[in-house]
C-alpha cells in the first residue's frame, strides 16, 4: 500500500518536475537569504555575508540532483545515462563500429553454435517421457551396437521383465509401383507396437493392430506426414486406399503426425509391419533389426542391460551356433541418435565460446584506452561532483549499450546462420539429423543469448571502473597523461593481449588439427580409383525376378548394354558400392581346421567378374572372377588382404577352402585370389575382413552398378539410366551419384569437414582479433612514450634501437602469449582426441607451424607501430609538451 | 572555527520529524531549531537537509504547503502527517533501544 503512494506520489512530482524544481529553487533561495541576514545580524558586510552563506550552503546544483534523486525515478536516469553514452558513441564511430562489429561476430558464433547444441543434445526427443526409452540391440566383437535377429528379438520380448514394451525396426527401400513405372522409395519396417512404444499415435486413421505383424495378417502401411502430402496430396481418403509395395498389395491405414521424428528411419516415408515369413527372419543367425524399449517404471537402463545380457547368455548356451559372442546392449535412446555427434558440437562451442572470449577481451581493451582518453572527462566530472555511483552507472550504462546493440546484430546474424548452416547440410546427412530441422532462435537459445550478454555487459562495466578505482581520480585534471596510469593500463591491456594471443593459438591449433583430419581422411588409402567413377543403385522387383537364374541373365544384360553406351570405360555391379559402410556380414569357417565355435566375422560382398578391374584395385595374388565363374562351376571366392592376414598368418591361402559356421556343402568356396584392402566402411573405420562372391553364383536383387567414364562421370546418369528402363520400366533406379560426392559427403567426411571449416573460421578470426589487439597496445605505448623515445633519441639512441625498443616490447608479448597458448593448444587437443583421424593430437609440427604464423602475424602487426617510434622527430617530441 | 561533529547516521529524519512536532516549519527554520535545540552543537548541512525533506515527502510523512512568514516572506512550510508521527515514534523507540544498548556496553566494558 505504502509503495503504491510512494509510486503516485513520485508520480505527481515527476509530472510536475518544472515546478518541483522551481520550488526547490525557491525554498533554497529563501533559506540562503536567512542565513546571510543572520551573518549580517553577526556584524559582516552584506558581500562578505553572501559569500559566507553560499559557501556554507555548498554546491547548490549537487543538492538539487540529490533531492532530484530522492524522488525522481531511476528510468528517467537511466534514460539521460543512455542517451549520453548514445552521444559518446555517435562521436566516435570508429570505436563504436569496431566494438559492435567484433562482439557482434562472438554472439553470432556462440548462438549459433548454441541453437545447434541446443536442438541435438539439450533439447529431449520429441516423445512422451523420452528418458524412458532405450535402445535394445545384440552386441558382437566387431559391433558393440549390433543388430538383432527375429527370433532372438521374440525370446528377448517374452523372457525380460524390465520393459514395458519392446519394439523393432529396420530401414528398407520398397519398390513403389507408380503410374509412370517403379520408384524406388525409402521405408521401415516396425513391429506392430511400435508407435506405442514411442508414444505417437497417427494423426489419420489408426496405428497397427496388435497382431498385424504376424505373418498371415495383411500388409498395413503407415505413412509419414511427407509422403501424404507430396504422394497423396493431403487427401483424407487416403486410408483404405491399396498401393503396390515390391509388388504385393498394401492397404493404407494412418498418416504420422507432421513433427513425428525416429532418426535412425529418418528418411522413411512409408512403415509396414515387418513380416517374419521367410528368410533372414527365420534365422536366428541374421541379424537386421534393431529394437527400442520402454523401460518399466522404477528399472534403471543398467539394471535393464544387466537383465538382458543374462538373456542374451542364456541363448547363448541354448543356441551355441547362432548365438556364441553374442551379448546385448541397452542404451538411452538419445544417446545412440546424438551420441556421435556430441563430441563435435561441444567441441565447436567451445570454439565459439573463445572466439567470444577474445572479441570480449579485444572490446576490453578497446574500452581501456578509451577510458585512458576520457580520463580527463572522468575527472572533471567528478570534480563537478558526481560521486562515483553516478560515475559506475555512466559506465554500466555504456558497457549495456554496446552489448545491447551488438546483441541485436548478433541475433539477427545468428537467425541467418544458422539457416545458412542447416541448408550446407547434406540432405542424406539431414535426414539422419531430423532434430536439426526447423533450427531457429527459441526460448532456449534467446536465454543463452541473455545469460551471455549478461556476462559481456559485467566485463565491460568492469574494465572501466578498474581504470576508475586505479587511477587517481584528480591525476585526470593535472596535465599530460605522463602518471602512472599509462603504465598500469600498458601493463592491463598487455595482459588482455597475452591472453588473446594464448586463445588464438588454441583456436589455430584446433583448426590445424582438425583440418590434417580431414586431410588424411579425404586421402586415406582407398584400395581403388575414386575419380571417374560413377554409381547407381538398382532394384529389381523380386515377383519378376524370381528365380536366381533370371537374375544372372538381367545381371548380364545391364552390363552389356551399360557397357556399350558412349563414355563407359568398364562397368560392374556390387552388391554396395566401396566406402558405403561395414557390414553385411557372414560368419566363415575354414575347411580342414578345428572349429572352436569362434564367430569369425567378415564382410559379404556379391561382386560382377568386372568389379576388380573396373575399381582399380590391385590383385596380389590369384585371379580374378571371370564370367566363366557361374553356378555350374564349383564356388570360388576373392579375399581382402585383411582376411588373409588375420586367418592365414604365415600361409598361402591361395586354394583354401571356406563355409559356413556348419560347413554345408553349398557354402564350401575355394579361395581363387587376394586383393589389396577396398575400403568398403566409412573413411575412418577400420578395414574388416571381406569375402567377395561371383555375382554369376550368388546374384542380388537389389544392387549398385558402378561405371567408369572416360569423360565426366556425372554426365552419364541419363544415359545410365534410360538404358536400364529399356531393359525393363519396372526396375527402379535410385542414389545417383559419383564415387567422389559419396567419399565427400560420406558422414565421417562431412562431420570432419564441417568441423574443420567452423573451427577455422573462428581460428582466423581470433588470428585477426589477436593481432590486432596487438597492435592496439603497441601503438598505444608507442603514442603513450613518445616523449620518451624524444629523450632518448636526443640523447643519441639510434632508430635501430628505438625499433629493438618496441618490438622486444611486442615480442615478449607475443611470446608469452605462444607459451601460454601452447599449454592451453596441447590440453584443448586432448580433450578433442577423438575427433582426430590419423594425427596425434599434440603434433609437434601443428604446433610449430602455428606458432611461427602468429609470431609472424604479431611481427606485422608491431612493426608498423615501431617504424611509427623510429620515426618520431625528437625534437617535435619534446616541443609537443 | 574548530570542526563541528557530524550527525549520527540516520539520526537526521527523526530529529526533522522531532522538530516538527512543535509545528510547521520551513526549511530554515527546521535548520535553526536543531541547532538552537542542540545548543550549537549539531549542525544540519544544507546538502543534507533538502535531500531528507524530499524523502520524507515522498515516503508521505511530512507534507508542504507555501506559506507566508512573520516576515511576509513566501516559504514551504513542513507540517508532520499522522504517519509521520507513527514514523517518529518507531525511530525514536529504536534510537532510545541503541543508546541503552551502547551505554550498557560502555558500563561494563
Amino acid at each position: 500500500m505504502d509503495a503504491i503512494l510512494r509510486f503516485f506520489r513520485k508520480l505527481w512530482l515527476l509530472i510536475r518536475r518544472e515546478r518541483f524544481h522551481d520550488e526547490l529553487a525557491e525554498e533554497m533561495a529563501f533559506h540562503r537569504e536567512q542565513v546571510e541576514k543572520e551573518f549580517c545580524a553577526e556584524g559582516m558586510s552584506s558581500e562578505a555575508a553572501r559569500y559566507a552563506a553560499l559557501r556554507q550552503f555548498g554546491n547548490a546544483t549537487r543538492i538539487k540532483e540529490q533531492s532530484h534523486e530522492m524522488v525522481g525515478f531511476h528510468l528517467e536516469v537511466i534514460l539521460q545515462d543512455f542517451r549520453f553514452a548514445i552521444r559518446q558513441l555517435r562521436k566516435n564511430p570508429g570505436f563504436a563500429l569496431t566494438a559492435i562489429f567484433v562482439l557482434a561476430l562472438g554472439f553470432c558464433a556462440s548462438v549459433s553454435i548454441f541453437a545447434f547444441v541446443d536442438a541435438a543434445l539439450l533439447k529431449p526427443l520429441p516423445y512422451p517421457d523420452p528418458t524412458r526409452l532405450v535402445n535394445v540391440t545384440e552386441s558382437a566383437a566387431l559391433l558393440p551396437i549390433a543388430n538383432l535377429s527375429y527370433p532372438d528379438y521374440l525370446d528377448w520380448k517374452k523372457v525380460n521383465t524390465v520393459f514395458s514394451s519392446v519394439d523393432v525396426h529396420t530401414g528398407r527401400g520398397f519398390l513403389l509401383t507408380t503410374p509412370t513405372g517403379a520408384e524406388v522409395v525409402s521405408g521401415a519396417s516396425v513391429s506392430d507396437g511400435f508407435f506405442r512404444t514411442l508414444g505417437i499415435p497417427p494423426v489419420l486413421g489408426r496405428d497397427f493392430y496388435s497382431g498385424e505383424d504376424l505373418p498371415n495378417a495383411p500388409q498395413a502401411v503407415i505413412l509419414s506426414y511427407a509422403a501424404w502430402q507430396r504422394r497423396f496430396g493431403e487427401r483424407s481418403d487416403v486410408i483404405g486406399q491399396a498401393i503396390t509395395l515390391d509388388g504385393g498389395a498394401n492397404t493404407i491405414v494412418g498418416v504420422l503426425p507432421e513433427d513425428f521424428e525416429f532418426a535412425p528411419q529418418g528418411r522413411a516415408e512409408f512403415w509396414t509391419t515387418y513380416h517374419p515369413s521367410h528368410g533372414c527372419a527365420l534365422r536366428r543367425g541374421c541379424h537386421n533389426l534393431q529394437g527400442v524399449a520402454r523401460l518399466k517404471d522404477g528399472v534403471s537402463i543398467q539394471a535393464a542391460a544387466a537383465e538382458m545380457r543374462l538373456i542374451a547368455s542364456a541363448l547363448e548356451k541354448q543356441y551355441p551356433d547362432t548365438n556364441r559372442g553374442q551379448g546385448a546392449s541397452v542404451l538411452p535412446l538419445s544417446e545412440v541418435i546424438v551420441g556421435d555427434i556430441r563430441p563435435i558440437l561441444l567441441a565447436l562451442l567451445g570454439g565459439a565460446g573463445l572466439l567470444l572470449l577474445i572479441a570480449s577481451l579485444n572490446v576490453s581493451s578497446l574500452l581501456l584506452v578509451r577510458s585512458e582518453s576520457r580520463k580527463r572527462e572522468i575527472a572533471v566530472r567528478s570534480a563537478l561532483g558526481a560521486s562515483f555511483a553516478r560515475l559506475v552507472r555512466q559506465f554500466v550504462t555504456d558497457g549495456m549499450l554496446l552489448v545491447v546493440s551488438s546483441g541485436v546484430l548478433g541475433l539477427l546474424l545468428a537467425g541467418w546462420s544458422m539457416q545458412l548452416l542447416t541448408t550446407l547440410i547434406p540432405v542424406n546427412m539431414l535426414a539422419r539429423m531430423p532434430y536439426l530441422r526447423g533450427l531457429h532462435l527459441n526460448l532456449h537459445v534467446l536465454i543463452f543469448a541473455g545469460a551471455i550478454s549478461l556476462l559481456a555487459a559485467v566485463l565491460f562495466s568492469v574494465t572501466p571502473m578498474v581504470r576508475l578505482r586505479l587511477g587517481e581520480l584528480r591525476e585526470g585534471l593535472t596535465e599530460g597523461g605522463r602518471g602512472s596510469a599509462g603504465t598500469l593500463w600498458r601493463r592491463f591491456g598487455s595482459n588482455l593481449v597475452v591472453v588473446e594471443l594464448a586463445i588464438a593459438m588454441v583456436l589455430l591449433v584446433g583448426a590445424g588439427l582438425l583440418g590434417q583430419s580431414l586431410y588424411r581422411l579425404l586421402h586415406v588409402e582407398l584400395g581403388f580409383q575414386p575419380d571417374h567413377l560413377a554409381t547407381l543403385d538398382v532394384a529389381v522387383p523380386g515377383s519378376s525376378y524370381s528365380k536366381n537364374e533370371q537374375l544372372v541373365v538381367l545381371h548380364r544384360q545391364i552390363l552389356s548394354s551399360v557397357s556399350s553406351l558412349p563414355g563407359v570405360k568398364s562397368v560392374a555391379t556390387a552388391m554396395q558400392p566401396p566406402v558405403s559402410g561395414n557390414g553385411n556380414t557372414l560368419w566363415i569357417r575354414f575347411v580342414g581346421r578345428p572349429y572352436d565355435g569362434k564367430h569369425n566375422e567378415v564382410n559379404q560382398r556379391d561382386v560382377s567378374s568386372g568389379y576388380f578391374t573396373t575399381l582399380k584395385a590391385r590383385l596380389l595374388r590369384g585371379r580374378y572372377f571371370n564370367e566363366t565363374d557361374d553356378a555350374s562351376k564349383p564356388g570360388v571366392v576373392i579375399i581382402n588382404q585383411a582376411l588373409a592376414r588375420r586367418y592365414f598368418p604365415g600361409e598361402d591361402p591361395l586354394g583354401k577352402k571356406i563355409g559356413d559356421i556348419d560347413l554345408s556343402t553349398v557354402s564350401i568356396k575355394e579361395i581363387i585370389g587376394i586383393v589389396e584392402d577396398i575400403r568398403e566402411g566409412s573413411l575412418d573405420s577400420e578395414i574388416w575382413p571381406a569375402v567377395y562372391f561371383p555375382e554369376n553364383q550368388v546374384p542380388d536383387s537389389y544392387f549398385s552398378i558402378i561405371v567408369r567414364t572416360s569423360q565426366d562421370e556425372q554426365s552419364i546418369f541419363p544415359a545410365l539410366t534410360a538404358a536400364i528402363r529399356q531393359i525393363d520400366p519396372g526396375i527402379a533406379t535410385t542414389n545417383q551419384g559419383t564415387m567422389s560426392e559419396r567419399i565427400d559427403d560420406s558422414p565421417s567426411a562431412y562431420l570432419h569437414r564441417s568441423s574443420a571449416w567452423l573451427v577455422g573460421s573462428f581460428a582466423a578470426m581470433a588470428l585477426l582479433l589477436g593481432v590486432v589487439g596487438l597492435y592496439g597496445v603497441i601503438a598505444y605505448s608507442v603514442s603513450q612514450r613518445t616523449r620518451e623515445i624524444g629523450v632518448r633519441m636526443a640523447l643519441g639512441a639510434q632508430r635501430r634501437s628505438v625499433y629493438q625498443l618496441i618490438l622486444k616490447e611486442a615480442g615478449s608479448l607475443t611470446a608469452l602469449g605462444i607459451v601460454i597458448g601452447l599449454i592451453g593448444s596441447v590440453a584443448a587437443a586432448a580433450l578433442m582426441r577423438g575427433l582426430l583421424f590419423g594425427v596425434r593430437s599434440w603434433d609437434a609440427p601443428t604446433l610449430a607451424a602455428v606458432a611461427v604464423v602468429l609470431a609472424l602475424f604479431a611481427l606485422l602487426a608491431s612493426f608498423f607501430p615501431a617504424r611509427r617510434a623510429a620515426s618520431v622527430d625528437p625534437v617535435e617530441a619534446l616541443r609537443a609538451e | 572555527m574548530p570542526k563541528k561533529p557530524d550527525l549520527l547516521p540516520g539520526t537526521l529524519d527523526m530529529l526533522i520529524l522531532k522538530t516538527l512536532t512543535r509545528g510547521p516549519q520551513h526549511g530554515y527554520g527546521i535548520a535553526l531549531s536543531i541547532r538552537h535545540l542542540s545548543q550549537d552543537f549539531l549542525t544540519v548541512e544544507e546538502g543534507s537537509l533538502y535531500p531528507a525533506l524530499q524523502r520524507l515527502l515522498v515516503q508521505g510523512w511530512v507534507k508542504a504547503e507555501w506559506k507566508k512568514t512573520e516576515t511576509n516572506r513566501r516559504a514551504r512550510f513542513y507540517t508532520l502527517t499522522p504517519q509521520g508521527r507513527k514514523q517518529l515514534g518507531l525511530e525514536l523507540s529504536e534510537f532510545e533501544q541503541m543508546i541503552a544498548a551502547i551505554g550498557r556496553v560502555l558500563q561494563k566494558a
